[in-house]
């Protein structure tokens, strides 16, 4: 096994050499490898290991979600192995939070001949160490990157994950149709680009949905006291609050509106999807509304095995993360097979193909940008929990 | 009606910030730049005190009181004493304090990360009051309250005690105080730790009125303390709390009339014009040193 391996590796970098040196006949050898298979679809058999690259945040400030992530890989690597068929070799590496780390396992991966690389865990990471994968033709599959242009860096690199741009629209859309908004007032931070890109979302969904702002309102990220501003906000009688806000302001500003009376629907950009919005807001959190990309109250059957067997795996329910994370390993699974094989190339022009599958995160497809489109999920915090909009 | 209390309360927050600040700057001279730094310490201990100590806040607050005075002492001690008799003594404590502070804040970021933390709800009564059909809370009253009465005592303190006396002698001419009988260190010592700990109360109030507490809060408030009291008279504790809430009503006044995103300029620029047509400062005296 090891010396198979090996082999793979060595064909994988062999494969390399070729390709860098542009003879562009690098798909040539490598069936001997055994990265090609017979059949196709669910009786796809490839009699060599795939070999698979994962680097995550498993260390450091992102730790919480790269371990989520992990989880997330592992179950779905466990699923697809006694699936048979295809058989995979995924490694998990630890970036520990940081970019020029990223960088060096990406290098690594890259240089071992793995198929495909998943992750890294955090965008700036991504925008960093994506160029390598993609200079040597390697695909890679982002399962939690949000920031805008990750997929942009090329046709090599994709991602699972909803950007703002894409949860936002639906937020709005949803929102309008349920409490019938005709104005609101839009609040954001305008000292923090990931803020300021959320609040142009906020103001061309508004726009789509024929919602009139009647104000618009910035403040900086590391202001608390808002009431002024609310007050302000509050004399132009909205039907709601827009705003998109890291959730260090996002805590004080609701808490500070309720104060107020202003007892309108909130809505949050993505500073807002996190739980300690309920934990340190309390009650003032009641009524606010978030889009979020993992849906984890639905019923779709795919949604439903994969809560039971993460609960029974670790005993804990599964977060958006490693929701993400086990629907990123399942449609590579989905990828390789379409085409009965594993190659770089292959899984690549799979990979774009991707229409309409049935994953945990709803029925999935990657757009002509190779970003994730499926349907967002808009949530209310209900009795301090997010709950469905409906 | 709201607006206008509002930038009366944001303003009695500067101005309680303000008035421990210019107890050190205006009074003794001296500008004690961790005076931030104790203002997030201090609110980050007293929320461990309530949330692990299970303390009330009522009970809380003498304990963040005393905390801060020790602050103080240490300030004074290791930042201020050991350069008292250089002749540039005013500039190498202003920097020395602010290595203080960087160190007091790293040390908080090593007990509490980085993450932004806050009073667990309901550790204040959330008591709210309607005023002419505006929303005023409890916290927004006590600090309001606090402010006016730290005004009074302290002024008090600083006209018409010995120690306040001793103060001023103190900041005119060390040495002459020295000679008349004043014990300047002790003085100096017990002017801080007052300072600090007036710091370290308006930090929690702080905390609990934003419902929020990083360790850039202080920071945050600093530039804006350090206006209040030079617009308000260097030195002149009713200066402090007329200069907070001047500034606290311009910032809801430009929000109002102009825009959020004009309130810096709207309110410090007011505060310029203010020093253009009274340099001294609202209800500064012009001082004229003779040497």
């Amino acid at each position: 096994m090891r010396t198979k391996l090996h082999t793979v590796a060595a064909a994988g970098a062999a494969a390399l050499l070729l390709a860098s040196c542009g003879s562009g006949e690098s798909g040539g050898g490598e069936s001997a490898a055994g990265l090609t298979g017979e059949g196709s679809g669910e009786s796809c058999t490839i009699e060599g290991e795939v070999p698979l690259g994962a680097v995550l945040s498993l260390t450091g400030a992102a730790a919480s979600y790269g371990e989520s992530q992990q989880r997330g890989l592992e179950l779905a690597a466990s699923e697809l192995a006694e699936q048979g068929g295809v058989t995979y070799d995924l490694t998990i590496e630890d970036d520990q939070t940081d970019p020029r780390q990223a960088i060096t396992l990406f290098d690594e991966f890259v240089n071992d001949g793995v198929s495909l690389i998943i992750g890294p865990t955090l965008s700036n990471a991504a925008v960093q160490a994506d160029p390598i994968a993609q200079e040597a033709g390697v695909p890679v599959l982002g399962i939690s990157n949000t920031a805008e242009g990750v997929t942009e860096i090329g046709d090599y690199i994709f991602r699972d994950s909803l950007t703002e741009q894409a949860v936002i629209p639906q937020t709005i859309e949803a929102a309008t149709e349920q409490f019938g908004l005709e104005d609101v007032v839009v609040m954001y931070s305008n000292d923090d680009a990931f803020t300021e890109s959320g609040y142009e979302a906020f103001a061309d969904a508004l726009e789509d949905q024929g919602v009139t702002i009647s104000e618009t309102i910035t403040f900086s990220k590391s202001d608390t006291d808002f009431r002024a501003l609310l007050t302000q906000a509050q004399e132009n009688e909205p039907d709601a609050l827009v705003v998109s806000a890291l959730i260090e302001a996002a805590v004080p500003l609701v808490t500070q509106a309720r104060e107020l009376g202003i007892d309108v629907p909130i809505i949050g950009g993505n500073g807002f999807n996190n739980p300690r919005l309920m934990a340190d807001a309390g009650e003032a959190a009641e009524g606010v509304v978030v889009g979020a990309a993992w849906n984890s109250a639905s019923d779709n059957p795919e949604n439903q095995a994969f809560l039971q067997a993460y609960e029974a795996e670790y005993g804990s329910q599964p977060d958006q993360f490693a929701a993400q994370a086990y629907t990123g390993l399942k449609l590579v699974d989905q990828a390789v097979r379409a085409n009965c094989s594993a190659e770089r190339d292959s899984i690549q022009e799979a990979l774009g193909q991707i229409e309409d599958v049935p994953t945990v995160l709803g029925e999935f497809s990657i757009d002509e940008n190779r970003d994730a489109d499926h349907p967002a999920v808009v949530q209310v915090v209900e009795n301090g929990q997010f709950a469905v909009l409906q | 009606m709201q607006q206008l209390l509002n930038g009366i309360f944001i303003g009695s927050i500067y101005a309680l910030f303000a008035i421990g600040f210019t107890l050190v700057f205006g009074i003794l001279d001296r500008l004690n730049l961790a005076h931030p730094a104790v203002f997030a310490a201090s609110a980050f201990v007293g929320i461990e005190l309530v949330e692990r100590g299970g303390l009330s806040l009522w009970a809380a607050l003498p304990v963040v009181f005393v905390f801060g005075a020790v602050l103080g002492l240490v300030i004074e001690r290791v930042a201020f004493r050991p350069l008292k008799n250089r002749a540039d003594a005013h500039f190498a404590g202003l920097i020395s304090s602010i290595a203080l502070a960087g160190m007091l804040i790293a040390v908080l970021q090593w007990r509490y990360g980085p993450d932004t933390r806050r009073f667990p709800p309901g550790s204040f009564p959330d008591t709210r009051f309607e005023v002419f059909g505006a929303q005023v809370t409890l916290v927004q009253v006590v600090i309001l309250a606090v402010s006016l009465a730290l005004m009074v005592g302290l002024t008090y303190m600083v006209t018409r005690t010995r120690l306040g006396r001793g103060m001023r002698a103190v900041a005119e001419n060390p040495t002459a105080a020295r000679v008349l009988g004043v014990n300047v260190d002790r003085v100096t010592a017990v002017t801080f730790a007052i300072s600090s700990a007036l710091g370290a109360v308006a930090g929690v109030l702080f905390a609990i009125n934003v419902n929020t507490a990083q360790l850039g809060m202080g920071a945050a408030i600093e530039l804006k303390g350090l206006a209040v009291i030079i617009v308000g008279g260097m030195g002149s504790l009713p200066g402090a709390l007329i200069g907070g809430l001047l500034l606290g009503l311009a910032e809801v006044f430009a929000v109002q009339h102009i825009g959020s995103s004009w309130v810096n300029v709207i309110a410090f620029g007011l505060l310029f014009v203010i020093l253009l047509l009274r340099p001294q400062g609202l209800l500064g005296a012009r001082k004229v040193r003779e040497v």
